[in-house]
This record gives structure tokens, sequence and C-alpha cells, in this order.
């Protein structure tokens, strides 16, 4: 029984989703929890995954096409099974979409490819075995891809590499759209056009002496496409910003104690598992909340405040082009460690584009740390519905006074954004001080 | 420089190295009377004598049999076949004495033994007399194999195969003998055994031929040039020991390659060539390595069909252009 495959909805708030690549040909055998296709959303590339087995029988849809969430974008036929077309709709408008349009797609392409085969066959003198090899050459087995992907000859990719080249963005000229030599090229020169080398360069053209100095050919403006990333965090902020009323309360939190457990911990775990300050962070902020439940809320409506059950804290992560919240589900019961992996696994993901929907979904308060920056301080915007987002700041060796005595300390600045809706001064600070509780005694947060 | 055929310029070599060393010696099928099946050796016999002209009966295996006992002894004899084709008959003494005895017998004896052949088709001598086996004798360690593609090549190789001390099988394209070019004058004016040559240089795809194929490659060159395309034509000229350096220096600027040989491709030149850039010059490969070659068929009597079953400039010419994408 062939089945369909729609677009999932992967976030609360998603609309609609672009069909970005397909991963899974015509014709390529599927299992259950391959991955088929790839969707943009709003927040992020995500993989789509099958829950039936069998062969991807046919695409609806072409890449990079928007479609709204459970739109049908393909069929999934068991092996050996070949559904009509009218089998193909009667699936698609008990999905409650439209029929399919490619319908006509099969007939045609053989007819596009006999051409081409005649030409690239060769003399009559040839011997039959040869061609075979030219067929092979030009590869009119359909569904077979290189690995990786990206069709492109050795010198193509080594050359993408060096210059750090994402051979995705390349357009291939060469046979059946294998990127070559002069691919690579061609990118490099649009690149420079663009005005990025120049801006590599200017460095160097800073340095000439200055009776020579003339002001130089001035890169034209450019007009950069939003991602949708862009546009999503820009809708999101706008409306958190304008909307909700903010306060902000700041506290300096004494991290001598948590510096030398931090070193002492570290010492015992392997590279590859060694803990930030902001997993102590995490936990000792999913702790305070506990406390606090009314800080672990959101507005419900004009008249309720939701408590959540679960404290999940949200992560802020730099990733290309904006930023993502990955979230650490319970927190507040979960070990540092795991805290630290967690966090680890996530980020790295959201960097290479390949979240998944769990990672950022879920997340009841949120921190954003910019401490890695050198950030002395800064106030976050509150990522709604949540009821506030801690700013927290660079741990920063200082003088302080202890008793009458100047000594050099520890300390590390975090800012609260809070929602005045939800919550007033005197709660805020209350649970700022909690905080400290477990920041300064982070022996806390082990148990 | 004097303009000269390929037949003189081998004749040439021949006399000087006779002249030179009274230890060469030459022995063949019509190579003393007649002067030679290809005219050759015209002349040699009044000059030289029946004892270092010898005639010898139509037996391949004796011919390059005494050779190689000839070598053993100290004396430099150049055994001359009719056509390589009939090098099948002496095949044992080529490849299990000429290219072993001085391995066989640790150094011992010296085997300073040429063997000139007549390779090649297109002159209507059909299947069994037309072959280009040459890739067959280059599988054998122990024997080189060169094969000239210009008059000054020719000259120059075949001197320095008679002065080697190692066995060389001396291939020579039958059709070739008739082509004139410029060779440098002097007894000692030698080429190197086992050191390919650029005859053409050119950026943009590098063809590799010997013998008969490179001036099919050079006039390939002039066709594609006339698209803007400008090939490197490289002459390998020895099959073994085979010299992939200014091969791979070529293709690591060109980044893309046409092998063309009179031979077989199955297990042929262009395989090895191939191969071997494959292996040396990976990073740099932008296009598969395209091999001309003879069709994959006994070669036929009528002429016609003899002309397409054999490689043309026009097959080394849409090979380049197929790997160059447009």
């Amino acid at each position: 029984m062939a089945e369909l495959v729609t677009m999932p909805k992967l976030g609360f708030d998603m609309a609609e989703g672009t069909l970005v690549r397909w991963v899974k040909a015509e014709g390529d055998s599927v299992q259950k929890g391959d991955v088929i296709a790839e969707i943009e959303t709003d927040k992020a590339t995500v993989e789509v995954e099958t829950s039936h087995a069998g062969v991807m029988y046919r695409h609806l849809v072409e890449e990079d096409t928007t479609l709204p969430v459970n739109a049908p974008i393909a069929v999934i036929a068991e092996e050996g099974e070949e559904p009509s077309q009218d089998e193909i709709d009667s699936l698609v408008s008990e999905a409650g979409g439209e029929p399919s349009k490619k319908e006509e797609k099969p007939e045609q392409e053989p007819e596009e490819k006999a051409p081409k085969a005649q030409e690239t066959e060769g003399k009559t003198r040839e011997a039959p075995t040869e061609t075979e090899e030219k067929a092979a050459e030009t590869g009119k087995e359909p569904g077979i891809s290189p690995a990786g992907g990206v069709r492109s000859s050795p010198l193509a990719r080594r050359m993408a590499e060096d210059k750090e080249i994402d051979l995705e963005e390349v357009e291939g000229s060469g046979p059946q759209g294998r990127i070559v030599k002069k691919d690579i090229q061609a990118y490099l020169e649009s690149m420079k056009a663009k005005g990025r080398e120049e801006e590599a360069e200017a460095v160097g053209e800073a340095l000439q002496p200055l009776t020579a100095f003339t002001v130089g050919e001035v890169p034209e403006d450019e007009i950069v496409k939003m991602s949708r990333l862009r546009q999503a965090i820009g809708r999101r902020m706008q409306d958190s910003n304008q909307n909700f009323p903010h306060f902000y309360l700041t506290r300096e939190y004494d991290t001598g104690a948590l510096m030398s457990l931090r070193k002492d911990l570290n010492q015992l775990l392997p590279e590859e598992q060694k803990l930030s300050v902001n997993d102590f962070v995490v936990k000792a902020v999913a702790l305070a909340l506990r406390q606090y439940p009314n800080l672990n809320a959101s507005i419900e409506d004009k008249a309720h405040i939701r408590r959540h059950g679960s404290v999940n804290i949200g992560v802020a992560v730099a990733v290309e082009g904006g930023l993502l919240t990955v979230v650490v589900k319970d927190a507040d019961q979960k070990p540092v460690r795991l805290i630290a992996r967690e966090v680890r696994e996530m980020a790295q993901r959201a960097r290479d584009g390949k979240v998944r929907n769990e990672d950022i979904q879920g997340s009841t308060f949120s921190i954003s740390n910019l401490g890695m920056y050198g950030i002395d301080n800064f106030a976050a915007i509150i990522n709604p519905p949540e009821a506030g987002i801690l700013a927290i700041s660079a741990v920063q060796k200082m003088p302080v006074v202890v008793g009458d005595e100047l000594r050099i300390g520890s300390r590390m600045k975090a800012t609260i954004s809070a929602d005045h809706r939800v919550t007033d001064g005197a709660e805020a600070a209350e649970f700022m001080k909690v905080l400290a509780n477990y920041l300064e005694e982070p022996m806390r947060l082990l148990l | 420089m004097a303009k000269m055929t390929m037949r003189e310029a081998v004749s040439q070599a021949l006399w000087e190295e006779m002249e030179r060393d009274e230890r060469v010696f030459i022995q063949g099928e019509e190579v003393g009377v007649w002067g030679g099946t290809y005219a050759v050796t015209k002349g040699f016999y009044d000059h030289f004598g029946a004892k270092r002209v010898r005639d010898t009966p139509i037996a391949e295996a004796a011919i390059v049999g005494s050779a190689i006992g000839a070598a053993l002894t100290g004396l430099r004899p150049v055994a001359e076949l009719m056509t390589i084709n009939f090098a099948f008959v002496a095949m044992d003494h080529i490849v299990n004495e000429a290219a072993k005895l001085h391995y066989m017998f640790a150094g011992q004896f010296k085997l300073p033994l040429v063997i000139r052949a007549v390779s090649g088709g297109g002159r209507q001598l059909a299947a069994t007399h037309s072959q280009t086996p040459d890739a067959i004798f280059a599988h054998f360690p122990g024997l080189k194999v060169v094969s000239p593609g210009t008059p000054a090549d020719a000259k120059g190789l075949l001197k320095s195969a008679i002065r080697s001390d190692d066995p060389v099988l001396f291939i020579e394209n039958a059709t070739l003998y008739q082509t004139r070019g410029e060779v440098p004058e002097g007894e000692d004016v030698l080429e190197e055994l086992g050191k390919s040559k650029v005859q053409r240089e050119g950026d943009d795809v590098t063809i590799v031929a010997y013998s008969k194929m490179v001036q099919a490659a050079l006039d390939a060159a002039d066709r594609l040039s006339e698209d803007g395309i400008e090939a490197e034509v490289v002459d390998i000229r020895s099959l073994r020991p085979l010299d992939m350096g200014p091969v791979i220096k070529s293709f690591k600027r060109t980044n893309r390659a046409v092998v063309a040989e009179e031979g077989w491709r199955s297990y042929g030149v262009g395989s090895e060539v191939a191969a071997r850039i494959y292996e040396m010059a990976f990073d740099f490969v932008d296009a598969p390595v395209k091999r001309v070659a003879q069709a994959e068929v006994p070669l036929p009597y009528n002429a016609d069909l003899e002309q397409l079953a054999l490689p043309q400039t026009e097959d080394i010419y849409h090979a380049a252009k197929e790997i160059i994408y447009g």
C-alpha cells in the first residue's frame, strides 16, 4: 500500500516550509527512519525522515518549493508496487491536497535522454563493450549519485577545500552537472565581484604610504536576501520588545568557588567532556526557577498564566546568519555533566545546520551567554512566550573588598530581563539572590 | 640539421654505429643482398660484407635466439624482424631469455642486443600482418621497448639502443618510413632511452602519444588550436621504462588528458598511462582520461574498413573536445 509523505510541522508556529533538497531520488529504496528530504523552516534546515519502508515512488514537488504544513510532498510505495495515477490522486485528495501535476514526467524523460545517448555513443566501429562504458560514463542509470551528494572532479574538490567553498553552492557545467575546475574559477570570480575578496585584502591596502593615498575603488552597496531564520528572528524580537513590558535587574556574582570547582572537576574529565561555566549556570538557573515557578511561566491568555511543570532551559547558540535556542529539558534534574553533553551536541548540530526539531522546542526560560566574547554586562530580549531571559557576561578577575582588605576576586555579572505582565521587580530580585546561593556555593549544583 | 626520411635516419644510425664499433652486426630476413624489406640496409652488404650483414632463413626464433647467443659472447647484434607479428614465433627467446638472462645469471652476462621490428597497420596487409602489439612486450621487466615518432628520434634512440648493454626492442612503424624531418648532424648526437619529450606546448589539454600517433596528435592539436584550445603533446618514445615526468608535469597544468596509441585499447598503453595519471595526480584530475586506440577487432583487409578501425587525427580531436566541456 502506497503511503503519502507530507510537509511536517516542525514547530508550534510553523505554517509553511521550503523543500530545499531531495535526499532520496525517485526509485531509491528507503528504510524506516531514512532521511528523504531537507526542509528549511523559519528556524533551521531540518531533515525529514520517513516512517515507511519501500521505494521513493514519486516526488510530488520540485526542490525549492514552499508549501503549507501537511501538504503532500512524496509517495512511498512498497517494493515492486506501482501505484497508478488515480491511486496517487486519491491519496492526495484524502490528505486534502491537489492532484499531482507531475504525471507526465515519466514519459518525458526517456525522450529527453534519447538524443543525448546517441550523440555520445561514438562510432559504429566501436565494440559493444565500449558502448556500455559510454553509458556508464554518461551515467544514464537513474538514482545513482556520487558519494557526498555533489558530482565534482577531484581537482574541483581540492580547489573547493583550499578555498573553503561549499560545493553545494557551485553550479557544475560538466556531464550531469559535474563541477569542474572552471566552475570553481567562475564561482571565485563571482565572489570577487561581490567584493568579499576586497574586504579580505583591505588590511594590505591600508599599509600604503599616506603620500600615495587616494580613495580607492569602493565596493558598491550590496542587497543581501534575508534567510528565513533572519526574518523569523526579526519578527519575534520586534514583537517581543515592542509589545511585552521588559524590566531589567543586574547582579554581580562571586565566581571564585565556581571557577575553582570547575578547575578541579575538569582535571578529572577528558578534553571533550570538559564543563563550561555556562553548564553550571544552566543547572543553577534551573534549580532557582524550581523555587520561583512564576518565572518559569508564560502568558496563557489575558487572565491566566501557565506555570510550566518542567524546567526546560533554552541556551542561545550563534549560528550562521542568526541564532537558535537549543533546549536542555528538565535541566533541574540532570547532572551538570549531562547538561554539558546535551548542550555541546545540540549546539554542534545547530551550527552544522542539522538541528533536530526536538533540540529547539519546549524551552520555558532562556539563557544568553556572551561571556566568551568578554562582554562586561548586557540585557537580552525575552524569547516569547517565556517570562524571562538571563544574560550572562564574562567571568573576570578584579579587585574586590573582602572585610577591609583589597583582594583579587572572580566576578560575573548577570542581567535578567523579565516580563512585567507576569512578575515584578521584587520577585525577580529574589530569584537573582537565590541564584547567588547556587552560583556562589557551587557544591549545591553537584548534589 | 639535415632533412631526411625516417628510413634514412634509421639507416644512418645503423651505418654510423657499424662504422664506429666493429662488434655491431645485422642479421635478418633479406637484410643483405636484397638490402632490407624496407630498404633500410641498402648498400650495407657491399660495404660491410656478409660477415656483418647476415641473411637468415625465415626462422624468427633462430634470428633472435642466435643474436642472444652472440650478445652473450660480447658482440652487439641488431636482429631485424620483418614485422613484429613474427616476434610471436620468437616469443620464448625474447621473454624468457633476452629479458631475463642478465637477471638469472646475477649480472654476470650483459645482453647488448637490439631487436628491430616493424609494427603497425594501414597498408592492407590484413589481420595477421598489421598488428601493433607493442604493449605486450612492454609488460616484461628486463626488456626495454622503444618506438620513435620522428626521424630525429629514430636516429638518436637507435644509436643509444645499440650502445646500450641492455636488450632493446626497437619498434618502427612502417607507415613512418617515408615521413621527413630535421635530423641533427653528428655521429654522437644521441637521444637518451626512457625519456618522454614534449613535442608541442599548450595549457588546455595534454595529448600523450608515441610512434605514428605523435603526428596524429600534432595534427589534432592544430585543429584544436583553431577552436581556441591549446594542446600539449607529450611523446613518450619509450614504453619501458615509461617516463611519466613530463606527462604529469603537463597534466598538473591542463588537468585533462587524451592518450593515443595505434594498438588496441584494452590493457594497452593508454590504460597504463591513464592509471599512472590517476595514481600520481589524482587531485589534479578534472575530467576522465580519454583513450584513443584501434577498434577492438582484427584489423580488416578492406582499405576503407581498415582506416575506420585505425585511430585517426579526428578521433584525438573529438576525444579532447569531449573532455573540455565546451
